[in-house]
């Protein structure tokens, strides 16, 4: 159970937050406000993870692949926009309120589809296909010649456009990615809560006893692991506004490994959890190399990760709670 | 006489080289209360599964008020009233009690993809649940955690969970397992209350509460019904003294 | 037809290196319930030190022969170090902590070896063509590389048929409840099989070595077409990682091969190349979901697949 600390450190989070911009600015550092914005996008994508592994109990390793397919919706429309070439006889386009949801809603279709397929299957199997499956589509991605292959792909248009609304400016963009963060939180919460979500945790307690309480399961996972993969595609579409960039790396099957970390060091099953986890990952990713710069160990600034890989196996073995557990609850609470 | 409301017709299903049901036929009447006894490894859990769907018969059909629900899917046998419980208790550990019973009640109430209400402050799913509760007497533990219940309760909570499906046949493995005397009787007068609204098949090694319950018993050895009639034929049936009853203490 | 024979000895050869990695992955997975990420690191590490080695010594026999114990002694250490904690762990466990594994592994590789790739020649005493069938020609390495591979096989179906190692494997793939009741040290078997699974892997990258780039990163991409083959087989099935190899192997060096051309007769070139180089990566993938809708539980479905 969350303590009632849960709320207040919610609302300050997200006061600061919304203040972030003007903190960093005063600071003299308004590129940190990129930096958050990253997080913001990460978090929404680790949250829509969290809803199938942490209340459906679907160890899903091929998450990154929602948020590439979102992702290459804006940069490949942007690109056609750019050059005026047809797309299935379509033009392309910038335009972000027909762009964005045509991301959301071809990663929806794409888990649809693989969900359909992976959900057959259970434990291990799971594992394995989902993370084979998002292996695909990166080989599917490295093979478009034409949208710059394993290269990527620049949108030399910048970012979606918007009416009245200045995406170009980081301070603004900045705050949509705020906005999407805090409404898709909020819609993950209600969706928890609902008798969807009720459905959902007891198929992870206990699939068969559902199944004899007369549910029928498969549909339950399958319509969350849609939603997560709205929610991820949701996160994709951000991610190539933030950094006007495409690649495969993005699908990469490490970044599904990434995503899965997050939502563990911030704590499974909790929602809030994911956007610690989501903070402390990026922060760490960007600045072990620093720390350890500072501390004058040249070699471990240029190989973070032989110490961030232990750490990881550490967390694991040790600490399965997750920042939101150290923050939030008790050890005897933990049932 | 009105059409029995399950009819088990030649069912068979073994593993490997194991008949555990062997030409199965059986019928269970509308409003009785059925007991299904037998040594261990007779074929009564097995037979439960597939009653339930969840184990897939090698032959035979499997009849419920007329119908063939012989490959019906599992998930859809609550629905038409089918309804099982587990010898090994079976619950959401990490749901309150009252959880546990709601998730049941809305199994029933209709479908569940509702995104949004919240779920735990629906007034209809819980009110059900309270009263379900009340019935199994666990009216004052509605906020516990399930897994902190005691054995007994969480074996209660498990009857109130298949109750509220309102079942019409209700597949009871092993009730009473592993409960004390007293939680016991508390059981058989919960089960004796629904009788001839609820019809029953139960399986249960506790004799007294099988011949205070059933109005039929059938016994099961190596998955084949060896005899089946009142309690007072059971009892003086030379077969079943001789491959059962002979092995075992009964009263 | 030249090429068509060409290009299926060269599925057949990529068939071996995958049966030598899946083998391993499946048994530890049939057998202590545990999915490594990090197996395909064992294959890297072959690779590098039967390059390293080669390199010092300009015998190609010597590398060889040193990647096994280093991959044997790669393999005691992380099971000795990391996978003893997590059998009894759910598999999310395991794969995050091996998904760490696999950081560390990559790091430690690259700071011992740098990040450029290292390039193995072929052993002169195998360079050159040998006429399989009249008129084609083939490398005599990649022949050599079947053999091995063929050999291998045999040895280890020896191994699981004829032996009271392989008896005791054949149980707990199916059965670990019973090996214990066997009053076998589970401890010493689960270490032997681990190390075991690790030479298979560490052999299959040194002789890939000369074959691809030396390179960090070379064991997860074997690694996720060693998954894809376990799902097709059946986990926990030697035999179905058999078939499910040489069936990934083949149609994955086929699809590359021939797709395109075959796309080429009903699209313009171009447009063929582009969709054909796509659609020839993910052949295998496809025959995955086609195996899948079949027989979700692999071809060779065993009682580990339950789990």
């Amino acid at each position: 159970m969350p303590t009632s600390f849960e709320k207040p450190f919610l609302i300050a989070g997200l006061i600061f937050l919304i203040a972030f911009p003007y903190i960093a600015e005063a600071a003299g550092n308004a590129y940190f406000t990129s930096t958050v914005a990253r997080i913001l996008i990460f978090a929404i994508a680790a949250i829509s993870l969290d809803l199938i592994l942490g209340y459906g109990g679907m160890v899903s390793f091929g998450h990154a692949a929602y948020l590439g397919i979102g992702a290459y919706v804006v940069a490949i429309l942007s690109f056609h926009g750019y050059d005026g070439s047809a797309l299935f006889g379509l033009p392309g386009t910038e335009y972000a309120p027909i762009v964005w949801p045509l991301g959301v809603a071809l990663s929806a279709v794409v888990a649809l589809g693989l969900g359909a397929l992976c959900l057959r299957t259970s434990g291990v199997y799971f594992i394995m296909i989902t993370l084979a499956f998002a292996q695909m589509l990166f080989f599917f991605f490295v093979s478009l010649q034409r949208y710059g292959g394993d290269d990527g792909l620049f949108m030399f248009a910048g970012r979606s456009t918007m009416p009245f609304i200045d995406l170009d400016n980081d301070t603004t963009f900045y705050y949509v990615c705020l906005a999407f963060l805090a409404g898709f939180f909020i819609l993950c919460r209600a969706i928890v809560a609902s008798r969807f979500g009720r459905v959902l945790r007891g198929i992870k307690q206990n699939e068969r006893r559902m199944v004899m309480l007369g549910y029928p399961v498969y549909r339950y996972k399958l319509a969350a692991f849609v939603i997560a993969g709205a929610g991820a595609g949701l996160a994709g579409v951000l991610l190539a506004n933030h950094t006007k960039f495409v690649s495969p790396d993005i699908l990469h099957w490490t970044k599904s490994g990434d995503i899965l970390i997050m939502v563990i060091l911030g704590g499974i099953g909790t929602l809030t959890g994911p956007i610690l986890g989501s903070a402390a990952f990026l922060l760490l990713e960007d600045y072990l190399p620093v720390i350890f710069g500072a501390l004058s160990m040249d070699l471990l600034k240029d190989h973070w990760r032989i110490v961030f890989g232990p750490m990881l196996i550490l967390i694991v073995l040790f600490a399965r709670r997750g920042l939101y557990g150290m923050l939030f609850r008790r050890e005897t609470d933990d049932g | 006489m009105a059409e029995p409301l399950l009819s088990i017709d030649g069912l068979a299903k073994s593993f490997g080289a194991l008949r555990a049901t062997d030409d199965l036929s059986l019928e269970v009447e509308t409003g009785e209360i059925h007991a299904l006894i037998g040594p261990n490894g007779a074929g009564k859990t097995t037979l439960v599964s597939q009653l339930s769907g969840e184990l897939t018969p090698d032959a035979g059909r499997i009849l419920f008020d007329g119908r063939d629900i012989t490959a019906m899917p599992a998930h859809e046998r609550p629905h038409i009233g089918l309804v099982r419980s587990f010898q090994i208790t079976s619950i959401f550990p990490e749901f309150s009690t009252l959880e546990n019973v709601a998730l049941a009640a809305q199994s029933r109430t209709g479908h569940s993809f509702h995104f949004f209400a919240p779920v735990a402050r629906d007034r209809t799913l819980n009110d059900i649940a309270r009263k379900a509760l009340a019935d199994v007497g666990l009216g004052d533990q509605v906020d516990r955690p399930a897994h902190a219940l005691s054995h007994g309760q969480q074996r209660r909570l498990e009857l109130a969970m298949a109750l509220v499906l309102e079942p019409r046949l209700l597949l009871l493995d092993e009730p009473m397992a592993g409960m004390g005397p007293d939680e016991s009787a508390f059981v058989v007068d919960v089960l004796s209350k629904l009788r001839g609204s609820v019809t029953m098949l139960l399986i249960e090694h506790d004799m007294d509460a099988v011949f205070a319950l059933a109005d039929r018993i059938t016994v099961l050895v190596y998955g084949r019904p060896i005899a089946t009639g009142t309690p007072a034929d059971i009892r003086e049936n030379p077969a079943v003294r001789e491959a059962y009853l002979g092995d075992e203490e009964v009263a | 037809m030249l090429l068509f024979v060409e290009q299926l000895l060269n599925g057949l050869q990529l068939g071996i290196f995958l049966f030598l990695v899946a083998a391993g992955l499946t048994l530890i997975f049939g057998i202590m319930g545990l999915i490594n990420l990090a197996h395909g690191s064992l294959f890297m590490i072959g690779a590098y030190v039967a390059a390293t080695v080669t390199g010092w010594t300009g015998s190609f026999t010597i590398g060889l022969l040193s990647a096994l114990p280093a991959a044997a002694i790669a393999g005691v250490i992380i099971e000795f170090v990391v996978m003893r904690r997590l059998y009894d762990r759910d598999h999310l466990d395991q794969v995050l902590a091996t998904f760490g594994l696999i950081l560390f592994i990559n790091e430690a590789v690259t700071m011992i070896w740098g990040r450029t790739p290292l390039f193995l020649n072929v052993p002169d005493a195998l360079k050159g063509t040998i006429e399989i069938i009249p008129g084609v020609p083939y490398p005599i390495y990649r022949v050599a590389i079947i053999a091995a591979g063929i050999l291998v096989a045999l040895i280890l179906w020896l191994i699981i048929t004829r032996t009271r190692a392989g008896m005791l494997i054949r149980a707990g793939s199916t059965n670990r409840e019973m090996v214990a009741a066997l009053g076998v040290d589970i401890a010493l078997l689960y270490t032997a099989l681990f190390a075991a699974g690790a030479v298979f892997a560490g052999f299959a990258g040194a002789m890939a070595g000369p074959l691809v780039s030396v390179q960090v990163g070379m064991g997860e991409q074997i690694l996720i077409l060693a998954f894809v083959v376990i799902v097709i087989g059946g986990i926990g099935s030697v035999r179905g990682a058999l078939v499910g190899s040489l069936l990934v192997g083949i149609v994955d060096t086929l699809g590359r091969a021939f797709v395109p051309d075959i796309l080429k007769l009903f699209l313009a070139p171009a447009e063929a190349d582009g969709i054909g180089g796509g659609l020839s990566s993910m052949m295998v993938y496809l025959l995955m979901a086609l195996v899948l809708v079949i027989r979700p539980s692999g071809l060779f479905p065993t009682a580990a697949a339950a789990r």
